[in-house]
């Protein structure tokens, strides 16, 4: 006894009869469409403002605190982190990205947002189960693929780069 | 007493009355433009409790309760309660049913959970089976988003046809006495899927069965849309309601004058909520608060009411599975003499 269309049967639509293909038309006429190059625009102009205030923070902190270039990017960087992070807290971060997509999404403020939105989400099964647990939930591939590549050039670095 | 079927339609001889119906709508749905209508508004998602989860359920014991009052009953006089949710294992409704003395089926079509409720508890009174029913649904923004999608804070950016859960729970008793309208007929849908697979645009996917429904019910009943006052989509939202629309007009059906969308309307079609409300709560607070006063009004005096499901979970979205969906319609009149 053979199974007929095993996993592959789909119902047949008597009263409409439309085939994907022909669905897929309709959807793609009345679907609102996405303005990519607005899109792309708002994503350089959030994404380059958010960068020009990281700069801005470090020449503060060489300036101001006789900080080396090196360890004013560093505290440049925990304080975008920290500003990121208050403007998630503050439910104001998923309206920038709402406008900027990934403008909002890439520099070191939108992985702060990445970390504090599981742990406000998770806070209610508590500190282990919740929020230990949940943490890394979006920003996990992010480091689980970062650390591959950086060992990937480390290995190729110490093969080749002598 | 006998039930008759016809085609994938019951036809009730005794057509059960919507005796009492309650709603309690969350802080985002009391800004729209149908919040008086409402039972009940909440200022707070979780409804004073720690956690989304419990506030939902709260919503929706509260809405059971509310409606057992309004129709002068006690869960001790319900033959059968049918109620469910979008959350794993039906929980909301299962804790609901924990604190309720009477009989509990959970039942599940996703958004199309409350129709599936009427139309069961319909053919159950009809059948004999059962003299009171209460049918009930619940979905909740806060939950249903931390189950199918990211955290709500994440800042990534949704296309402007994606729709948003309502929060909302609405509950309705069946009985033979009392109430403004009762359900004359019932049509169960098929599993339908014509290969939607992004979960951003549930009301597209849901749209074909929506419009297998209506068609089969019509065919059913040789009725046509002269037959209603309105049809009445669950939540197919603003872009879905378009998709129908135009599957509707591939068979010479001119219905927009006629389809309304419980999801499409509920927050006015402002353009923050996207394509408009999803979520079985928007049919269940929007259909017993604003649509059964006016049919009492004599505004309509017979309405197709179609709950429209998206089948699909967190895991099948991430395994690239299409999203099947499904449509349940019952028919809906004003009560001659009531």
């Amino acid at each position: 006894m053979t199974i007929q269309n095993e996993l592959k049967g789909r119902i047949l639509l008597k009263n409409i009869n439309k085939t994907t293909d022909e669905f897929k038309k309709i959807v793609q006429k009345e679907q609102p469409s996405v303005n990519k190059t607005a899109n792309f625009f708002k994503a350089f102009l959030v994404g380059g403002t958010i960068c020009l205030l990281g700069q801005v923070f470090q020449e503060l902190f060489m300036t101001f605190f006789e900080y080396s270039q090196q360890d004013a990017g560093t505290m440049a960087s925990i304080t975008m982190i920290f500003l990121g992070g208050l403007l998630t807290g503050l439910d104001v971060y998923d309206e920038i990205g709402q406008f900027a997509g990934a403008g909002s999404l890439v520099p070191v403020t939108g992985f702060a947002n990445s970390m504090v939105a599981p742990a406000l989400e998770y806070k209610q099964e508590g500190f282990i189960i919740g929020i230990g647990a949940n943490l890394f939930s979006i920003a996990g591939p992010v480091l689980a693929y970062g650390m591959v590549s950086a060992f990937l050039i480390g290995l190729l670095q110490t093969l080749f780069g002598g | 007493m006998a039930v008759k079927c016809k085609g994938q339609t019951f036809i009730f001889e005794n057509p059960p009355h919507i005796v009492a119906h309650a709603a309690i709508v969350g802080p985002e749905e009391s800004k729209g433009p149908y919040s008086d209508y409402f039972d009940l508004h909440l200022d707070d998602a979780k409804y004073g409790e720690d956690s989304w989860e419990k506030g939902e359920e709260r919503m929706a014991a509260n809405a059971v309760n509310l409606s057992l009052d309004k129709a002068s009953v006690t869960a001790a006089d319900v033959d059968l309660m049918l109620g469910g949710d979008l959350l794993n294992q039906l929980i909301t409704a299962d804790f609901v049913a924990r604190d309720l003395d009477a009989p509990f089926l959970g039942i599940y079509s996703a958004c199309a959970t409350l129709v599936e409720g009427l139309s069961l508890g319909a053919a159950l009174m009809d059948g004999g089976f059962a003299d009171c029913v209460v049918a009930f649904a619940s979905s909740h923004y806060q939950t249903a988003e931390r189950q199918y999608r990211t955290p709500l804070e994440y800042g990534v950016q949704y296309p402007p046809y994606k729709q948003f859960t309502v929060t909302a729970a609405g509950s309705y008793v069946l009985g033979w006495v009392g109430g403004d309208v009762w359900i004359t007929h019932a049509t169960f849908g098929k599993v339908i899927d014509l290969g939607v697979t992004d979960p951003n645009d549930l009301g597209s996917a849901m749209a074909p069965a929506a419009a297998e429904i209506i068609l089969q019910n019509f065919k059913d009943l040789n009725r046509g849309l002269a037959d209603y006052d309105l049809i009445l989509t669950g939540d197919l939202g603003i872009t879905g309601k378009k998709v129908l629309t135009s599957l509707l007009e591939e068979k010479n059906i001119m219905a927009d004058d006629k389809l309304m969308d419980c999801g499409g309307e509920i927050f006015g079609g402002q353009k923050q909520y996207g394509s408009g409300g999803s979520g079985v709560g928007a049919s269940a607070s929007f259909f017993g608060s604003v649509i059964i006063p006016r049919i009492k009004a004599g505004e309509f005096s017979r309405i197709l009411f179609v709950g429209t499901g998206a089948l699909l979970s967190a895991l099948t979205v991430k395994q690239k599975e299409s999203i099947p969906a499904i449509a349940h319609a019952i028919v809906v009149e004003k009560i001659p003499g009531g």
